[in-house]
């Protein structure tokens, strides 16, 4: 979908505002209040009837990075809307993201094997990229992928695999030269989750979401399965963060927590009280920051620029905003936002509580606060490199 | 700015003529000697001879007819130089007068942003110890009233020509109602979100500067995280910011009715995003004049160094208008209709 230049305009353009319109419906007609409970009741933050249903009308493919009709615009827009309908969105999150990684670096044959899958809404990808001992300094990765004959031998163990028990395919980052620099040593493999001496435990978290300690023991690969360049899985990883950051949701989490609070202020008169109203209006224009900057980012990425650093900017300022107002409104409630979904006399029928227990893990997924600050400050604004990072 | 969210062709020119202009004739020595009043009229002068004062009036008065996003890009590059002229009052004011003295800038007018007391006074007047001409609300009548300004500010803050001024004395005349004078308020939230803009960002770019260039335990402090990370959380505040005042411009030349649908995150109408807007700016301002200004040390407070004299204007030019967290409750009322019962007694409210 091309941005006309020029004009002043905020408002979308009517084919946009149809697509959105178009979300909304298949949203409305597909994903039950049941489906919403499951996530959490599962800790499986997806909803296989909403993927097929947005596959069916050709929206997962038109989304998908360098693949869609729009790309970054409509990317940004199909996860805006799912994020702020608050419906179950990170499994296809990441399965947009990768399927944009394997259009972008995958071989012809990859692309056959891995994308119709995901763009027909059928499958899901995790990501094993985080380790025990390696999580902000992904680059000091240790699980091995030794060469075998024409093909590899994987050891080791990952953590934070969300989604390794629902998906079909999974990104794994190796160590493939132990002389190398840290950075140039690392090789993305993406395999089949069935593929022999995978297993998967479960990690649960505060914040709901079932993710995974995924391990690999001489797990047998062919070189087809590399993704990207042998030693070039830094690179491969740059991409996948620039498609994730700032766009594929994660901007606006705070939307319908302002919507369910503030219904259930109205409800209860609580609407009326200044402090209440004070700290709604000052969430509402973070959300209208929040929505502003992705929107920026998305443009950047639509000209074909890297929004690395604005997508960066987005995370950390909508994430800590998040928590800044799931933590006003849990005490706005009082003792009723300690109670927990469905519970009798729960704030906003216990999402409140909900969202002050998810809110603090906004903050650390897909890059901590600190970490996206390191690069603001260093390759934003031009600081130097900090004591203690190589 | 499109919906891509960039200036436009016109706006990117606009931005490149005022910086420069700014830069050349209103380093901040200007602002600094300025002082205790905080006008320049050399200044102004500059400013009459572009032909900025005028530039957003009608042009059916000689105005330039420009857009209110035109002038939120003039504003910002005012409020890098923290400019010791009322540009931002007088473009407001400039767009409900339109006399020709007005628009050309020979005598400057003001708006008076709070109504006049039951006694018919203004309190705190921005630039109302030098504005020729105040517009502002008095009843339910939006008037202009010509006087001789007092040309003295009480010692303030800001170092800002704030002055009392009478509602009823002086040549008065009625120009409109209350809900013009609410628009026009709603035009200098704006505008002044625009200044608050190039106070923030100008603010970063003095904190990065330092913080490169001082060094201690034999390295830049700007190496180190603790002073990394507080200027990094500003660059969103200040894009943000800059974003949310071409939206409310960019709506408050809409003619279709806005929406105020805060449960979708959707929300077009000029009035609430005017207050967004400013309340915004306002916090992006506060935030990076003080973490800047932490981050320069002893220096930070010194009056020697700049960042003091952002830091006094970041918080002194939009407190003339009220306290931020009330108008928070303003803009409460537009996004969800003013509160019920009991509680509505706590509400502000000029009615």
């Amino acid at each position: 979908m091309h941005l006309e230049s020029g004009d002043v305009d905020f408002e979308l353009p009517p084919p946009m505002q149809e697509y959105r319109r178009q979300i909304k419906r298949i949203i409305a007609e597909t994903v039950t209040p049941a489906d919403i409970d499951l996530q959490h009741e599962t800790g499986t933050f997806n909803c296989p009837a909403l993927n097929r249903a947005l596959a069916e009308h050709g929206l997962i493919e038109r989304a998908v990075p360098g693949l869609g009709v729009g790309d970054p615009i409509e990317l940004w827009m199909l996860f805006n809307e799912l994020e702020k309908a608050a419906v179950p969105m990170d499994g296809l999150g990441v399965a947009v993201m990768i399927a944009g990684v394997v259009n972008h670096v995958g071989t012809e044959w990859q692309q056959e094997q891995i994308l119709p899958s995901i763009l027909g809404g059928e499958a899901l990808v995790c990501m094993g990229l985080s380790e025990p001992d390696n999580g902000s300094d992904l680059a000091s990765a240790t699980t091995r992928a030794v060469r075998d004959g024409d093909g590899w031998v994987i050891n080791g163990a990952k953590m934070w695999t969300t989604m390794a028990h629902a998906a079909r395919w999974l990104v794994l980052l190796t160590r493939t030269d132990l002389d190398a620099p840290k950075h140039r040593g690392l090789t993305m493999f993406i395999l089949p989750t069935d593929t022999p001496g995978i297993t998967v435990e479960p990690v649960l978290t505060m914040g709901t979401e079932r993710t995974n300690a995924t391990f690999y023991d001489d797990v047998r690969v062919g070189d087809e399965w590399v993704l990207g360049d042998v030693n070039g899985g830094w690179q491969v990883l740059g991409v996948a963060l620039a498609f994730e950051r700032g766009v594929m949701g994660g901007t606006n989490p705070a939307v319908p927590l302002l919507r369910r609070f503030g219904a259930w202020a109205r409800a209860t008169g609580v609407v009326n009280d200044p402090i209440t109203r004070e700290r709604m209006a000052r969430v509402a224009i973070d959300n209208e920051v929040a929505a502003l900057l992705t929107q920026r980012t998305a443009s950047i990425a639509a000209r074909g620029g890297l929004p690395g650093l604005e997508g960066s900017m987005t995370k950390v300022f909508a994430s800590e905003a998040y928590v800044k107002a799931a933590h006003w409104f849990q005490e706005l409630a009082g003792p009723d936002g300690l109670l927990q979904l469905h519970e009798p006399g729960a704030a906003a029928d216990g999402w409140i509580e909900a969202d002050a227990r998810h809110a603090p893990v906004t903050t650390i997924q897909g890059g901590t606060s600190e970490i996206n600050r390191n690069n603001i400050a260093e390759r934003h604004l031009g600081l130097p490199r900090s004591a203690g990072r190589e | 700015m499109s919906v891509d969210l960039e200036l436009s062709d016109d706006q990117t020119l606009i931005r490149g003529l005022f910086t420069a202009f700014f830069a050349r004739e209103a380093p901040t020595s200007v602002a600094r000697a300025s002082e205790p009043l905080g006008f320049d009229p050399v200044l102004w002068e500059r400013i009459r001879e572009i032909g900025a004062p005028g530039m957003g009036a009608p042009a059916v008065c000689g105005g330039g007819g420009a857009a209110l996003g035109d002038l939120v890009v003039v504003t910002e590059a005012l409020g890098r130089s923290i400019a010791p002229v009322p540009l931002v009052e007088h473009l407001v004011a400039a767009r409900l007068l339109g006399t020709p003295d007005v628009v050309a800038g020979d005598v400057l007018a003001t708006l008076a942003v709070r109504p006049a007391t039951v006694r018919g006074r203004w309190r705190l007047v921005p630039a109302g110890a030098v504005g020729d001409v105040v517009v502002g609300l008095d009843g339910d009548e939006l008037v202009s009233v010509r006087s001789t300004p007092p040309g003295k500010a009480p010692a303030n803050h800001a170092s800002a020509p704030l002055a009392d001024r009478d509602a009823r004395t002086g040549a008065r005349e009625v120009i409109g109602t209350r809900a013009e004078f609410e628009r026009a308020r709603d035009e200098w939230k704006v505008l002044l979100a625009g200044a608050l803009v190039g106070i923030a960002s100008a603010a970063l770019d003095l904190g990065v500067a330092y913080a490169k260039s001082r060094q201690q335990f034999g390295v830049p402090i700007g190496s180190f995280q603790a002073v990394q990370h507080g200027l990094a959380d500003l660059p969103a505040l200040v894009d943000g910011a800059r974003l949310l005042a071409h939206k409310a411009a960019w709506a408050g030349e809409r003619t279709e009715p806005g929406r105020c649908d805060a449960d979708d995150n959707d929300v077009t109408d000029f009035s609430a995003l005017a207050s967004m807007a400013f309340l915004f700016a306002t916090d992006a301002a506060a935030r990076a004049t003080d973490r800047s200004l932490h981050f320069h040390g002893g220096y930070g407070f010194s009056a020697e160094y700049d960042i003091q004299l952002y830091y006094r204007r970041a918080r002194g030019w939009p407190l003339v208008l009220d306290d931020p967290g009330r108008e928070c409750l303003r803009l409460a009322d537009r996004l969800w209709g003013p509160p019920t019962g009991a509680a509505a007694m706590h509400a502000p409210g000029e009615r």
